[in-house]
């Protein structure tokens, strides 16, 4: 469902440049879920940017479902949407809810709006009580329930995830998590997660990839995770720095270029 | 038992809005002595509202009571503006979640920290440097030169931290101080609080939203909820807590190593904060 190939992006130019993403290559069959971890510029985000159509400067292959995210294909909305990390600054805070998720609708020329809407609602755990209410009105549980309703709404089969739960409260975080992981079987999605948390991905992935500046370290599937039984050092030292302080593993921490 | 460092009984915060009085605090106690303390909650719970209170850097029109806020022996709800000022800073000192916001972009690092020293003169220069040294900055002569956007994040949470220890503080708060950097750069940051607590014998607030992180970094920790202490335990104990609302979100958070299909979510009980 998603193919990704040699995929490179660089930012700036001469002695400025900088490889974000370097020689990335992964692919995700359809109604798999994966994921993409890593520390901040890592580049695991700006790899799904690129998928999102949102990063313009890229080389290598990268395409959903066979149509290639290079050119403005009219087909892409239609196959793949995205989340973003932030609910309170990725609605438009003088739109209702309401025009927010007929907006997708109507651009496509797709009819039936206020019936879809509600279902749309009813689908992310939203009564009706919620379509005419601004984001002003809704909690950050509510908003990112929002936010994920309006990527469902041209029925997409792909959904592209950036930390869609690290700006919400933990007992928020579980309420979304459940919601993606009843919505991923309920529509047969195929999930692309970015998250630099090992556990919110073991808890939502059946594969994902390590990413460290720019490239990808090691690929693996959650038992392995799970397991905690990573091939490469640099994994396993991010595993222990996830499992809480201790003073021994901060001693031996070292970077890897 | 010597007299502990930190006083707080019944501390009461509230806020006036259109729509009534909001109880951002809602009687809280506790005394720390020269130890790590974690205060953890969800927003909204008053943890960084304690925080502040115990610094009087709440918005003037925001309602501070207390039978007991004491620092030291001394009375802080009673302090004069200019008593309060001679306590911030050198004797009770603040650590910020985003060093982006609480550095002064246009002032070198270096001078930020220089001008935290008691001292002021030739000899700020060289404490700085040390302060650089100690929160384990490799290449001190340099980054003293540098502007706030010219360091990456967890070098500028440590520039902070360093700022905020350089007058040697009897108490330092730190509020989410690590909660923008990364779990390795985290770790490096806590080691440096863990190392300036144990070794200058320093009190210790750290605010948190992280469970884990908290109990396995402190020693004792108040769970808070809707401006309340929802409970009080070792820090080592926290996963054997007993109150539903800590056991909720201990529940709630996935781990690495377990395989539950479903998330238990928090069922809040309005009895939690009946008074």
């Amino acid at each position: 469902m998603i193919q990704v190939r040699n995929l490179n992006v660089t930012f700036g130019q001469g002695a400025q440049a900088v490889r974000a993403v370097r020689d990335v290559n992964f692919s995700v069959a359809e109604g798999e879920s994966f994921g993409l971890v890593g520390e901040s510029g890592s580049g695991k985000s700006t790899a799904l940017r690129v998928l999102a159509g949102l990063n313009p400067h890229w080389t290598g292959d990268a395409a959903v479902a066979g149509v290639s995210v290079g050119q403005r294909d009219d087909r892409l909305p239609r196959l793949v949407q995205m989340v973003f990390q932030d609910p309170y600054s990725s609605l438009h805070p003088r739109h209702t809810v309401d025009r927010a998720l007929s907006e997708p609708l109507e651009i496509q020329g797709i009819g039936d709006v206020g019936p879809r809407v509600e279902r749309a609602l009813s689908d992310v755990g939203l009564g009706p009580a919620f379509r005419f209410r601004y984001p002003n009105q809704l909690s950050g549980g509510q908003r990112q329930r929002v936010a994920i309703a309006r990527a469902l709404m041209l029925e997409p089969k792909v959904l592209l995830l950036d930390e869609p739960t690290s700006a919400l409260d933990v007992s928020v975080q579980a309420e979304i998590l459940n919601l993606l992981r009843r919505l991923r079987r309920a529509h047969n999605l195929t999930m692309l997660l970015v998250s630099h948390n090992l556990a919110v991905i073991a808890h939502m992935c059946d594969r994902l990839a390590v990413m460290n500046r720019g490239a990808i370290v090691e690929e693996m599937d959650v038992a392995t995770l799970r397991r905690q039984e990573p091939r490469e050092a640099y994994t396993r030292q991010l595993l222990l720095a996830s499992r809480g302080y201790d003073r021994e593993v901060a001693a031996n921490i070292v970077t890897y270029d | 038992m010597s007299t502990p460092l930190l006083e707080v009984e019944d501390l009461r915060v509230t806020f006036p809005t259109p729509t009534g009085p909001f109880r951002a605090v809602r009687g809280v106690s506790f005394s720390l002595g020269r130890e790590r303390l974690g205060i953890v909650g969800e927003s909204g719970s008053g943890k960084s509202v304690t925080g502040r209170s115990i610094l009087r850097l709440l918005p003037p029109h925001a309602r501070v009571e207390a039978k007991r806020l004491s620092f030291d022996g001394r009375d802080l709800l009673t302090a004069s503006p200019r008593e309060m000022r001679a306590l911030r800073g050198s004797r009770i000192s603040l650590v910020m979640q985003d060093p982006k916001y609480s550095l002064n972009p246009v002032m070198r690092v270096g001078e930020q920290i220089a001008e935290a020293v008691r001292d002021k003169g030739a000899g700020a220069r060289r404490r700085a440097m040390e302060m650089l040294e100690a929160v384990r900055i490799r290449d001190p002569e340099r980054v003293f030169n540098l502007y706030p956007h010219e360091v990456s994040g967890g070098m500028g949470q440590r520039i902070m931290i360093a700022m905020m220890l350089a007058p040697e503080p009897d108490l330092l708060i730190a509020d989410e101080p690590t909660s923008a950097l990364d779990v390795t750069v985290q770790m490096q940051v806590l080691a440096i609080l863990d190392d300036l607590v144990a070794k200058r014998g320093m009190g210790l607030i750290f605010i948190s939203h992280d469970l884990d992180l908290v109990s396995s970094f402190c020693d004792r920790v108040l769970v808070m909820y809707g401006g309340r202490v929802m409970e009080e335990r070792h820090a080592r104990d926290l996963r054997q807590a007993t109150h539903p609302y800590t056991q909720g979100l201990l529940d709630s958070l996935p781990r690495i190593d377990d395989d539950r299909a479903e998330l238990p979510t928090l069922k809040r009980d309005p009895a939690w904060l009946k008074d």
